[in-house]
């Protein structure tokens, strides 16, 4: 696969929305992995968190977005604690939630119909008043 | 002194008896928790995007409310203090939001309360060594490992609790009780928080995690202080079996219930029957009860 | 003596290689030079080094011809074990304030026999070891020290420290022990005055995400040249410091605390992935069956046969580089767990090392700062001496007639900083001329 960039493509609408809605300058990140590295979901993620900055810097929103990694991120701020550029990289995480959930067609991640028998009622409500700030639209 | 208090909806409801037995220990050692008078859900999480204010308006209610009532609000749960203690800063520093919100919720709250979270009344008020003295029973023999989680710790310039690589702030506190707290690395490693939600799986393997290295370095039950992180590494051990075949339950207390124990109170009273894994057994062995 | 009184004289404070390389020009000039050095010898960092890059010379060989020189030269005065208490004057006319500290030691009877340090009971963790090795309260830096005379450190000498042994002076053959010894001031008089003072480490307690250094077998890169040094504390054997076995899987980080400017130093301390790869080099020749990891960011290989160096240990050793840093170690049972990154796959990679080498950031000399005051010289941001103009006067302060040399300036190699200390004995000669 390749990219083709031009200068439309670098840091394009999608990453200046995401650089606004996080408050964090994409260019300051020198890709060192220090987040993937500490970050306690990453195990499960298709990509690190250092690639959807990447992604997201190089304007490449179809992959930055759809990649299941702000979706697992847990907001615990392991990253945002220890990265050396001080890039806070749970808001970039969380504002890609937003891009996605802002967007017209209000595509939910979780939907509660699925959820399994008993589940509304097993889980503490603060699960469900963060989860669903996180998840919903 | 007295402190003004915000319960936060878990702590109402579902774990209402961690909220009385904190209540109850607090006359025990000499101040009183006074539920605020006006409050509502904090909002289970700091808004990270910079541009939504309608997510800061709860936690600021609920701040400029308590600042009417006194000057100094504590608070039980983790996520609520992480919550609440970080909206309080971000009013104090960025003066246009301050207005934004101010001017919406019709209020004039300038960001000089105090938030402490109850361990740091303990350490900071009351003193360790004050508590250890009202101590009626203390917890000898018990390996406890103390479960920080990440709200309390992070982002440690807002939230000034302790070292957020090292803390040992819950450790002194089991160890002023009598126990002996057991250091492992995963303490400060997160839960999967909502993830329980969202992608179930992951919490259930981050919480594995989190109690074997409690366990393999000694320790024969958790200590939390948030109801997520209590739900995510208690409740969640039934999936754990599911998936770990072999792995041996562990007791996961709430701050509140072993200080209950501690300071003397009725164990029926501490609300073990909402416990996932049952702790009667290995508080009899010890002599605990 | 110049025109108008200018004396040509001219001190360099701080006896490593740059100090010394200064002072050897400046006195095969014909000058006379006073070396004022802190450390009972001359040799400063070089001599806890074992071998050195490019070439994985001897660092011994390389340094002890150069302290001999000095230490037998005709124009150069030797002032060990001492420091620059104050300065008053100017270029031409400087009035050194010099501390002698006390050794407790009479040099001037001492014949370098070293019987005190065989037999001293004192054990203690040795700063030259970095904490790895134990050494006596009567010591010398090394076999080979100039000048070859031992001081006691008093606070770990149980004569001071309680009273009893004294077995030093008893054996001495010439009675040169003397605990009565005070700290004494001499002054000196020059015309021209060279800063070397060279630089220290990070400290790795600094880093409370690799253990706050209480996880033993994570040490930094002056450490590992201790353990691998015949010298040293395992007689150069390759043993982790917690139960001294041959660690199998050891993991380099390069850039600790440097290219960080969040939480410790913004800048690129330079030396790091020379002596990384160094390191992993050396421990490949001894350790043939163990396997080493190198997290970096960037590898910078700028000097003559350095990028072929870092190939070599590539190619050849078989050293696994991995892009990414770590963001935490800790001690799990007998190993060392490192979560790091490989940036290159976009995996988190986990690696349970033996052992850990940090390449901690380098920074000033803590004595540098108030040495600064006292001589009215700048320090930048980060304290090292400012320079005069960042291109094109490098080894000159704002101050006629006080030079800079070497890592006090910022952090550099060996033929930088030898190339930096003959620049700066060049300006000093240039001065003299003058006058």
């Amino acid at each position: 696969m390749k990219i083709e960039l031009r200068r439309e493509k670098v840091h394009n609408n999608f990453a200046k929305k995401v650089e606004l809605i996080s408050g964090q300058n994409l260019f300051a990140c020198y890709q060192c992995g220090n987040c993937t590295a500490g970050c306690p979901v990453a195990f499960a993620m298709e990509v690190g968190p250092h690639e959807i900055i990447r992604y997201t810097l190089l304007g490449l929103e179809e992959e930055a977005l759809g990649a299941n990694t702000f979706w697992l991120c847990a907001s615990c701020l392991q990253c945002t604690s220890r990265c050396p550029k001080g890039i806070d990289i749970a808001r970039v995480m969380d504002a890609l939630r937003m891009v996605v959930l802002r967007k017209k067609e209000r595509k939910d991640r979780v939907e509660i119909p699925e959820f399994p028998e008993g589940f509304l009622e097993k889980l503490p409500q603060i699960a469900f008043v963060s989860g669903f700030r996180k998840f919903l639209s | 002194m007295d402190y003004l208090y915000f319960p936060g909806c878990t702590l109402y409801t579902k774990a209402k008896n961690f909220d009385q037995t904190a209540r109850d220990c607090s006359l025990l050692l000499g101040f009183e928790l006074k539920e605020l008078k006006n409050w509502t859900c904090c909002g289970a999480t700091f808004p990270l995007a910079t541009d939504n204010i309608m997510a800061l308006l709860p936690p600021s209610r609920i701040l400029a409310n308590a600042r009417e009532e006194g000057t100094a609000l504590t608070t039980l749960c983790a996520v609520c203090y992480n919550v609440i203690k970080r909206t309080n800063r971000l009013i104090q520093g960025d003066g246009e939001k301050r207005d934004k919100i101010n001017n919406f919720i019709e209020k004039n709250y300038q960001g000089d309360l105090r938030i402490l979270h109850y361990l740091e009344i303990l350490k900071q008020e009351v003193g360790f060594p004050q508590l250890k003295e009202k101590v009626k029973r203390p917890l000898s023999g018990l390996k406890a490992g103390a479960y920080y989680g990440c709200m309390l710790l992070r982002p440690s310039e807002e939230m000034g609790f302790d070292d957020k690589e090292r803390p040992t702030l819950f450790e002194e506190f089991l160890g002023a009780l009598g126990a002996e707290a057991v250091e492992y690395p995963y303490k400060i490693e997160c839960c999967g928080s909502f993830q329980s939600v969202g992608a179930p799986d992951v919490a259930t393997e981050c919480a594995y995690k989190i109690l074997g290295s409690a366990v393999k370095n000694g320790a024969e039950v958790m200590v939390s202080t948030c109801p997520m992180c209590t739900f995510n590494i208690d409740h969640k051990q039934s999936d754990i079996k599911e998936k770990y075949l072999g792995f041996q339950s562990v007791p996961v207390f709430y701050f509140t219930q072993l200080l209950g124990i501690a300071m003397g109170l009725d164990y029926r009273t501490l609300g073990f029957d909402q416990n996932a894994v049952d702790p009667l057994p290995l508080l009899q062995k010890k002599g605990l009860l | 003596m110049g025109g108008n009184g200018f004396i040509k004289r001219a001190m360099v404070i701080g006896g490593g290689i740059a100090g010394i390389s200064a002072s050897i020009d400046l006195g095969n000039g014909g000058y006379e030079v006073v070396l004022v050095e802190k450390l009972p010898s001359i040799g400063g960092r070089m001599l806890q080094l074992s071998e050195t890059f490019p070439t994985l010379d001897c660092a011994q060989c390389t340094l002890t011809p150069k302290t001999v020189e000095t230490g037998q030269h005709s124009h150069i005065k030797l002032l060990t074990y001492s420091e620059v208490d104050g300065v008053e004057g100017r270029a031409g006319d400087f009035r050194v304030n010099i501390r002698r500290k006390a050794a407790y030691v009479d040099w001037d009877k001492c014949t370098g026999c070293g019987l005190c340090q065989q037999k001293c009971p004192s054990k203690n963790p040795s700063e030259f070891d970095r904490g790895m090795g134990l050494g006596k309260a009567i010591y010398t830096l090394s076999p080979q020290a100039v000048p070859n005379k031992p001081v006691i450190n008093p606070s770990n000498c149980r004569y001071f420290k309680e009273s009893k042994c004294k077995v030093c002076e008893k054996l001495c053959p010439v009675g040169a022990i003397d605990y009565e010894q005070k700290d004494r001031f001499v002054e000196e008089r020059v015309g021209a005055i060279i800063i070397a003072v060279g630089f220290d480490l990070i400290p790795r307690e600094t880093f409370g995400e690799y253990g706050y250094g209480e996880v033993p077998d994570v040490i930094d890169g002056l450490a590992f040249e201790r353990l691998n040094s015949a010298s040293g504390p395992t007689t150069g054997e390759i043993r982790r410091p917690s139960d001294g076995k041959i660690p199998k899987e050891v993991v380099f980080i390069q850039c600790t605390g440097s290219r960080d400017p969040e939480r410790y130093m913004p800048y690129c301390s330079r030396v790091c992935c020379m002596y990384t790869a160094k390191h992993a080099r050396l421990y490949k020749h001894k350790v043939h069956d163990g396997q080493a990891y190198i997290f970096y960011m960037d590898v910078r290989s700028t000097g003559k046969g350095y990028e072929e160096f870092i190939q070599q240990g590539m190619e050849e050793e078989g050293i696994l580089y991995l892009r990414g840093r770590v963001s935490r170690i800790f001690r799990d049972g007998d190993k060392v767990m490192v979560w790091g990154a490989d940036t290159l796959t976009g995996k988190k990679v986990e690696v349970a090392a033996d052992m850990v080498v940090l390449a901690t950031a380098i920074v000033p000399q803590k004595e540098s700062k108030d040495l600064a005051r006292k001589l009215g010289v700048k320090t930048d941001d980060h304290g090292f001496l400012a320079e005069a103009e960042r291109k094109l006067r490098t080894v000159e302060t704002d101050i006629e007639g006080i030079y800079i040399a070497g890592c006090a300036q910022g952090p550099k190699d060996i033929a930088d900083a030898v190339a930096h200390a003959n620049a700066a004995a060049s300006k000093v000669q240039g001065l003299f001329a003058k006058h």
